[in-house]
């Protein structure tokens, strides 16, 4: 397994180097001259070319491109341009309110997928399973950046059982983790019934009921623990759905997160902190799938058996 | 038409689904009836009436209009990513799966980096620093969009290359050209519709996602994700101005997922396969 997780660290690293050259591209790529955007019109000449001096801008794209390696390898992603504070600094004051909802989306996304799908395997072609097949289809159909404002309007405002907005207590994670859980959700109930539906004809199964177990509990002690096995990896692939999808679900909430942050960045066009979001959730996006991946080995030795 | 919604229902539900929409916002200009952009401004808010079924938004615009000529925008991002999209992607894929060897490894290393990125959150980048304009918002939305045809079409291209008409055509020295474009391609057709159809519901989602951000369609232009957005501010007084646009996205998408499911399910012949073994 040792050298399983070596192997993968290492396919990881030429990864890594790139998404960040990437990040660190991005003010390239910005039409015009940076500087001049982000002071805006009427900037004085004097103060554009500190700027440039401060972000580096005026050194050879090489020397550029070192210093921003050896920064990020120090933890030193430069300095916001608004907040006038360390880039790091920020995204690690922003960073726990995302993987909180992140976290509650998924638990969100579990509470409704799991009981939803066994029904539904269970109960093929019946109602319920319609009605599973329909729910998952509407879970990816809705848009979250309605499906907020719907679930504000009528819990927030019509009824007040939960706040509008902002980060106070475990209420507050309530409607956020909804909006962001439900899409994940309708993926997972038909990963669910469809892993479990198959798993049921296995061998082990009609065993295990011609030994005397029901359906049910044939497919709630021995199928279920193997249907899980593919959901983990869609989990881990989804994070990163979670994770860009906070940057919307936060908007709306007023959630201090790291994808509000990243908006607000854009919208001030505060670029070190744009590159600074953009680069720790993508990271945050490869390492979850290497432990997805690594999680997966350990569940199913033939995968990290293999030569490549 | 009773008989195919019997055996059909999810295709036909996709198929009305899309065809009403995509009729609405095609004939937009003959059907709507207002002008998207003209300002009613002393009748700003005013609720759904008679005249102008879907209200009017803050600006005293007709919502039915803006909605039906927004559909244009969401209609057209979609057609046009996933033609894009659709056309590397194979080209990629294509390439990739046919030759083998170092092009395939080299290729697919290409494709790693782009599915290292989180897909939306690099096309959020893009735009935000080319700046937000449509035809930003269709690179941005190809740029993360042709890795999965290209995987897609790898993946069905070698598995039918080593297949016995492949082989057969190769054996008869026809050129490797040839086999890939008259044998191999028409016969990675019906997954690509598929593909195509689940994407395109994808790119309308992603595309209202940015507008919705200001990331997308600058105004005047109607755009269903900068219409919720606006909405937002009038909950209170105003709740159908982003009630109206959200169930227009929810349709499309939703006729576009149904579409796609329903096809998937015609052209899965596993799923035929245990239906059989069952009896």
């Amino acid at each position: 397994m040792i050298a399983y997780i070596a192997r993968r660290l290492l396919q990881l690293l030429p990864i890594v180097l790139i998404v960040a050259t990437l990040v660190f591209s991005l003010i390239h790529f910005i039409p015009g001259d940076p500087v001049e955007l982000m002071l805006g019109d009427g900037a004085r000449a004097a103060d554009i070319s500190a700027l440039r001096t401060e972000l580096g801008l005026d050194r050879p794209l090489g020397v550029q491109y070192a210093a921003f390696l050896r920064g990020l390898l120090r933890g030193d992603l430069g300095k916001s341009l608004h907040y006038q504070r360390p880039v790091t600094t920020l995204l690690l004051e922003h960073y726990p309110a995302t993987l909180e909802l992140a976290l509650a989306s998924l638990l969100v996304a579990f509470l409704i997928a799991v009981p939803l799908g066994i029904a539904a395997a269970l109960n093929k072609d019946r109602a319920i399973d319609h009605f599973s097949r329909f729910f998952a289809l509407l879970g990816v159909s809705l848009p979250n950046f309605w499906l907020g404002p719907v679930l504000i309007l009528l819990f927030a405002i019509y009824w007040r059982w939960l706040p509008v907005s902002g980060r106070d207590g475990w209420l507050s994670l309530v409607l956020p983790a909804l909006t962001l859980g439900t899409a994940l959700s309708g993926l997972l109930t038909r990963m669910i019934r469809s892993s479990l539906a198959e798993q049921l004809h296995q061998p082990y199964v009609l065993t295990a009921q011609a030994k005397g177990l029901s359906k049910r509990q044939a497919a709630l002690r021995h199928a279920l623990k193997n249907a899980l096995i593919p959901v983990v990896t869609i989990v881990g692939l989804q994070f990163g759905a979670l994770l860009t999808g906070a940057i919307i679900t936060e908007t709306i909430f007023s959630w201090p997160g790291l994808g509000r942050l990243v908006i607000q960045a854009i919208r001030l066009r505060d670029y070190p902190l744009v590159q600074g979001g953009v680069l720790l959730i993508s990271m945050t996006y490869i390492l979850v799938n290497l432990l997805t991946d690594l999680f997966y080995a350990t569940l199913d030795p033939r995968i990290r058996l293999q030569k490549s | 038409m009773m008989g195919a919604l019997r055996r059909r229902p999810m295709l036909v539900l996709g198929v009305l689904l899309v065809l009403s929409v995509s009729t609405m916002s095609l004939l937009a200009p003959w059907l709507a009836p207002d002008d998207p952009t003209e300002q009613l401004l002393d009748r700003r808010l005013e609720g759904p009436s008679g005249e102008h079924p879907l209200g009017l938004d803050e600006l005293g615009r007709d919502v039915l209009s803006r909605l039906m000529f927004g559909g244009r925008i969401s209609m057209f991002v979609g057609l046009i990513v996933v033609t894009m999209a659709g056309l590397v992607g194979t080209m990629v894929g294509a390439l990739a799966g046919f030759l083998g060897g170092r092009t395939d490894a080299l290729l697919m290393r290409i494709s790693d980096v782009f599915m290292a990125f989180p897909g939306i959150l690099l096309a959020i980048a893009l735009v935000a620093v080319l700046g937000p304009a449509l035809r930003h918002v269709v690179l941005a939305l190809v740029v993360i969009g042709w890795v999965g045809y290209a995987r897609l079409v790898r993946g069905q291209v070698l598995q039918i290359r080593e297949q016995e008409f492949v082989v057969a055509a190769r054996s008869m020295g026809v050129p490797g050209r040839t086999i890939l474009l008259r044998h191999i391609l028409p016969n990675v057709l019906p997954t690509l519709t598929v593909q195509a159809s689940l994407g395109m519901a994808g790119a309308i989602l992603a595309e209202a996602g940015l507008s919705f951000l200001g990331l997308g369609i600058q105004p005047p232009t109607p755009s269903w994700g900068a219409m919720i957005d606006a909405g937002r501010s009038h909950l209170l007084d105003a709740p159908h101005l982003a009630i109206a646009p959200g169930i227009a996205i929810l349709v499309t998408v939703m006729g576009l997922n149904f579409l796609g499911d329903a096809l998937v399910d015609a052209l899965n012949p596993r799923l035929h396969d245990r239906e059989i073994r069952r009896f």
